[in-house]
């Protein structure tokens, strides 16, 4: 039930100053499109905006649209709560609820939005997102345990459990792995492979290895000085991107040579 | 394995001199500072465990199952009776009122002003907490007095629950404060966790960042009971004094423990005829003593509670 995102015009401020200018892009069901870019050019910012995550930050708005299969998630009439509900994300560092278990985690979704669920529905999907997650294996035996004494790599594969459980049509992922060691970004990209035949996946990386292998899109971010807004350089298939780019400005940031 | 050869005599004797050398003046601030920091810890001490023992040695003597559960009522002079059931109760009643009353107008401020406020109104209400915290008891009782007067006339405005409203001008600003603190210290990550599952703003609050902090808040709200339970000047003022037993806030005079203490102390020596058995000359002072140390083991219990709570409640990591 992946869907499409295609992204019109998108100016995005804090107050008065313009974080992100003039972002379009289309972002394609079931792939993986991975944003890319400098530290502050605006990357994490604009995918926020994909989920009216950045809504919870005072002052913040945006002018163009999103819309997610041709409907503008800033339409008047789209409720921000539903938007999230639709459009899942992971964040930088796992954040499991430290007072609840891991199985609570996962239902959290569910469970704090006070919706019923009989006990057999909730343990089979409590499997079927902790199995969807790669965790089942490792957690099956203490899933009554609390979910901040996992590893920071479970913690996080149990933050996608918990997001995935929600059944969103979209996954957003900011810089998921830069919290882990290789062996958990290895554990975690294998599992957005396996997710992508399910879900539309956005993810924002400062690994550009990361970005090649796991992305099939890739969007360079740059942003021209201090105080200027961040700007969508190009947008491109992965190899093209890491092999020919169209701007110098992409070439030089894959290349290491700046940045 | 290692090819390297041992280290020379000479870069021995070099890094020695390096790693070893002292500092005579450190050395000498080191052992002043902690000098100071135990000796300064030291006389904090003295007085608490000075009014410790004070309370301890002298309460203990009228300390009794009878003296927990009897009244003042028909006791005068020096009479080898009485006790102090109707204070401590009206302490309870009285103490859990204001509570009852603080609790949700402060916790509700506390999430107003970290969760919602922004701009002119929130800053006009940590102004304002915080000129409520520095109001005088006794004022916070003429005003509760003052209040009920005017809108029951003198008769009504001397109950339990005018107590309870002046303790609770007290309390609200103490309880502000706390939560306010412990609320900030949810980290916005788990509210961001919560949002991005689709849980709309209120879900959040209630059920992520109460149920994170509820052990810092329940610290928070027996700190301010620990705050009001000891006051006597405004519960003179508005629940008054009397010898009997009286459960119901909404009706009559109501004893508490301060204010018992308070007019125990006050008779004084009790002047009895020589060779007279049944009379106790320092049962007054006795009685206040017996009861002050009641009021001590009660604020002493609030935050045993306090303790367990947070231990029930708080994140737990395996």
């Amino acid at each position: 039930m992946a869907q499409r995102i295609d992204v019109k015009d998108l100016n995005i401020y804090y107050g008065d100053f313009l974080a992100v200018q003039d972002v379009s892009m289309t972002i394609d069901p079931k792939s993986v499109t991975a944003f890319i870019g400098p530290s502050g050019c605006g990357k994490s910012t604009f995918l926020r905006t994909l989920n009216r995550m950045h809504e919870v930050i005072p002052g913040a708005r945006v002018e163009g649209s999103v819309e997610l299969e041709g409907v503008d998630l800033y339409g008047a009439d789209v409720d921000p709560v539903a938007v999230r509900r639709t459009v899942g994300m992971v964040f930088q560092r796992p954040n499991p609820f430290p007072t609840m278990s891991i199985k609570e985690n996962v239902l959290a979704g569910v469970k704090l939005n006070n919706r019923k669920i009989s006990k057999s529905d909730a343990d089979e999907l409590v499997e079927r997102s902790l199995r969807g997650a790669n965790l089942w294996n490792e957690v099956k035996d203490r899933l009554e345990k609390p979910g901040s004494g996992l590893s920071g790599g479970q913690q996080q594969r149990l933050c996608i459990a918990r997001a995935i459980a929600v059944k969103p049509q979209v996954l957003l992922m900011d810089e998921p792995c830069s919290a882990l060691d290789p062996i958990s970004t290895l554990a975690i990209e294998d599992l957005i492979q396996e997710l992508k035949k399910d879900y539309t996946i956005v993810i924002v990386t400062h690994n550009m290895q990361q970005a090649a292998r796991v992305s099939d899109r890739t969007a360079f971010f740059n942003i021209a000085g201090t105080g200027k807004p961040g700007r969508l350089i190009e947008m491109n298939d992965t190899a093209t991107i890491f092999s020919a780019p169209g701007e110098k400005a992409t070439e030089d940031y894959v290349s290491g040579r700046f940045g | 394995m290692s090819t390297s050869t041992a280290p020379t005599l000479d870069a021995v004797e070099r890094t020695r001199a390096l790693l070893v050398s002292v500092d005579p003046g450190r050395r000498r601030i080191d052992r002043i500072m902690t000098v100071l920091v135990y000796g300064a810890f030291a006389l904090a001490m003295v007085p608490l465990i000075s009014l410790l023992w004070t309370v301890i040695d002298s309460g203990r003597v009228r300390f009794t199952l009878e003296f927990l559960t009897s009244t003042m009522r028909g006791i005068y002079g020096g009479i080898d009776a009485g006790g102090v059931y109707h204070a401590m109760i009206g302490t309870l009643v009285i103490t859990l009122l204001a509570a009852v009353i603080s609790v949700p107008v402060g916790l509700l401020t506390a999430i107003y002003l970290v969760e919602y406020g922004r701009g002119p109104l929130a800053r006009a209400v940590t102004f304002f907490v915080d000129v409520m915290t520095g109001i005088p008891s006794i004022v916070a009782g003429l005003f509760a007095f003052a209040l009920f007067t005017l809108i029951l006339g003198p008769t009504g405005a001397r109950t339990g629950l005018v107590g309870a409203v002046a303790l609770s001008v007290l309390m609200i600003p103490v309880v502000v404060r706390s939560c306010e603190e412990m609320l900030k210290l949810v980290p916005n990550e788990l509210r961001e966790a919560s949002y991005a599952l689709g849980v709309p703003k209120w879900l959040t609050i209630v059920r992520v960042v109460l149920r994170t902090s509820v052990a810092g808040l329940t610290t928070g709200v027996l700190l301010a009971v620990a705050r009001v339970i000891g006051e006597t000047a405004p519960l003179v003022i508005t629940a008054g004094t009397t010898d009997s037993y009286n459960v119901n806030p909404f009706d009559g005079r109501m004893m508490t423990l301060p204010v018992y203490i308070y007019s125990q102390w006050r008779q004084g020596v009790v002047p009895c005829r020589e060779g007279q058995a049944d009379c106790l000359a320092d049962i007054n002072e006795l009685r206040a003593w017996a009861a002050a140390l009641l009021l001590i083991l009660i604020v002493m219990g609030l935050n045993l509670i306090g303790r367990l709570v947070t231990r029930w409640f708080s994140p737990k990591l395996r």
